[in-house]
């Protein structure tokens, strides 16, 4: 509650993904191609590091388009 | 039937908790009675090595609290494969908000354990008064064995429980699902709320919201056997054997080219070799061990006989205790065949929720298939290529440890393996590629298997 500083500079946010409701649309890599690979069988790779603050609105996106609401973004206010 | 007096001089002592075992640096403590008898101990046979249920050893509102803190200072490690120190796990279930469940997990779906299942024959009750005190020192409502279903040992502990008298909490036996990764914990906190014995994503975890919704503490049977005895002979007893980050002793389970396959209790730290050697030693030549089960890892033979058996050591050998399985690979075995058919069957054992797990592990068991046997030439160092990429990027991508566990013990085959790998690649494949299986998987009838 006490760190909204923190969460709009996006130090702490990291996207994670619902590996079993996930189900391969592929639309988060189109989105935010810095941030999230697909492997070979179309199942995102997500990077390990916090998403920088330039691409938190963008990660905002990429949560909200996917179709089984298996992407998330945590720690950002 | 032996009347247990009301208070024994055995009862007062643990009312200290300076109970003392009959022989306190015996190095078995689960098998003592086994040992001692060669008969599974009912429960007079129970109270009369043990004393009743150390309950009244930590009476009033900071009891179980006081519980907590000894088992955390014995330095208690789970032994259902991850390890995790069970003071902490006590702790976190205890500090949820909701009157917690206590899960005994005895479904040893690991085809190379059989420790489990040795330990629920012949202590049961060892076990029943680990599930009741976990129970008492998180405040549960409620302690539930798991057990495979069609498992004999159901009975067995159903029988037990009847048995039994006074205990604080309820008991009763829960029968899952015969399948590798139905044991797994959140897949049986899911199969007791929806009947679906399948693994579900973390977050919540199990001691954050499992069973009805309330904090369940899952911890393996041998686990519970060990909290059981912690209880009553105190944390500095429990560390007389061991090492300061494994302590105490487990039991292991040792199969293929030994003379004398089966369940022993050893000290942690004890040596590969060690084992190996109680087990009756090398049945012929020997090339490798495989540690930890299906999901763990290759070391080589002899040269990995001086590893010991701690958390430690072996992580610092690219290994992991697991389940404490050993399996023993002769010189006249084909360590790539047999982990191809192992990954095959892991593919197949995959609860098909997870795209890296159900899409990558028959890609990985199609890969080494593939390298055993003998993809030629060019074609050959493309395989291995892209086996390596598939070991790189499924990792952790799971909901469950099962993709992982996969993934681990490929990737020591590939290391242990090497020179096998150019061989087989090179088109030409150990003259054991052919041979029967070394590593049983379920559904085998392969001689040997148990």
């Amino acid at each position: 509650m006490s760190r909204p500083a923190a969460g709009r500079r996006g130090g702490d946010a990291r996207l994670g993904v619902n590996p079993i409701t996930c189900r391969a649309h592929g639309l988060c890599a189109e989105l935010l191609p810095e941030l999230i690979g697909l492997d070979e069988w179309g199942y995102p790779i997500l990077a390990a590091s916090p998403v920088p603050p330039q691409l938190l609105e963008m990660a905002r996106d990429a949560v909200a388009a996917c179709p089984t609401l298996a992407l998330r973004l945590s720690g950002a206010r | 039937m032996v009347r247990v007096p009301r208070a024994t001089p055995h009862q007062v002592m643990a009312a200290a908790g300076q109970a003392r075992p009959a022989d306190p640096d015996s190095p078995y403590r689960l098998l003592a009675g086994w040992v001692d008898t060669g008969r599974p101990a009912d429960l007079a046979a129970h109270q009369r090595r043990h004393g009743p249920l150390p309950v009244p050893a930590y009476p009033g509102r900071a009891g179980p609290h006081r519980l907590i803190g000894v088992v955390d200072r014995s330095g208690l490690r789970g032994r259902g494969g991850a390890g995790f120190p069970t003071g902490r796990k006590l702790t976190a279930v205890a500090a949820g908000r909701r009157r917690p469940i206590v899960l005994a997990n005895g479904c040893e779906g690991e085809p190379a354990s059989r420790k489990d299942h040795v330990l629920l024959s012949v202590a049961p009750h060892l076990v029943l008064d680990g599930a009741i005190l976990a129970a008492y020192a998180v405040g549960a409502e409620e302690a539930v064995v798991c057990l495979h279903a069609q498992d004999p040992l159901a009975d067995t502990l159903r029988a037990a429980i009847a048995a039994r008298s006074g205990d604080p909490v309820p008991l009763r036996v829960a029968e899952v699902p015969d399948r590798y990764v139905a044991s797994e914990a959140s897949a049986l906190v899911n199969f007791l709320n929806t009947g679906d014995p399948r693994p579900t994503a973390k977050p919540p975890r199990p001691f954050e919201r499992g069973v009805r919704g309330r904090p369940t503490l899952v911890d393996n049977v041998e686990t519970l056997a060990h909290l059981a005895m912690v209880a009553r002979y105190g944390p500095e007893w429990f560390r007389r054997l061991g090492g300061p980050d494994s302590p105490g002793t487990t039991l292991v389970t040792v199969t293929g080219a030994v003379r004398l396959p089966g369940v022993y209790e050893v000290p942690l730290g004890t040596s590969i070799g060690q084992v190996l050697e109680l087990a009756g030693g090398a049945a012929e030549e020997l090339q490798a061990v495989l540690v930890g089960g299906y999901g763990g890892s290759w070391l080589p033979l002899p040269s990995g006989g001086g590893i010991r058996l701690t958390h430690a050591d072996l992580q610092a050998a690219g290994a992991s205790l697991g389940v404490a399985a050993l399996v023993v690979l002769p010189a006249r075995g084909c360590g790539l065949a047999e982990t191809a058919r192992v990954l095959r069957y892991l593919a197949g054992e995959s609860a098909a929720q997870c795209g890296p797990c159900m899409f990558g592990l028959p890609a990985i068991a199609a890969d080494l298939t593939a390298v055993v046997e003998g993809a030629a030439g060019r074609r050959g160092g493309a395989v291995l290529d892209r086996l390596g990429g598939r070991l790189e990027v499924i990792r952790g991508r799971g909901a469950c440890a099962h993709p992982d566990g996969a993934v681990r013990l490929a990737s020591s085959a590939l290391r242990v393996f090497g020179t096998d790998v150019r061989r087989h690649l090179s088109g030409r494949p150990c003259p054991w590629a052919a041979g029967g299986p070394r590593l049983p998987v379920p559904g085998d009838a392969a001689p040997g298997a148990r």
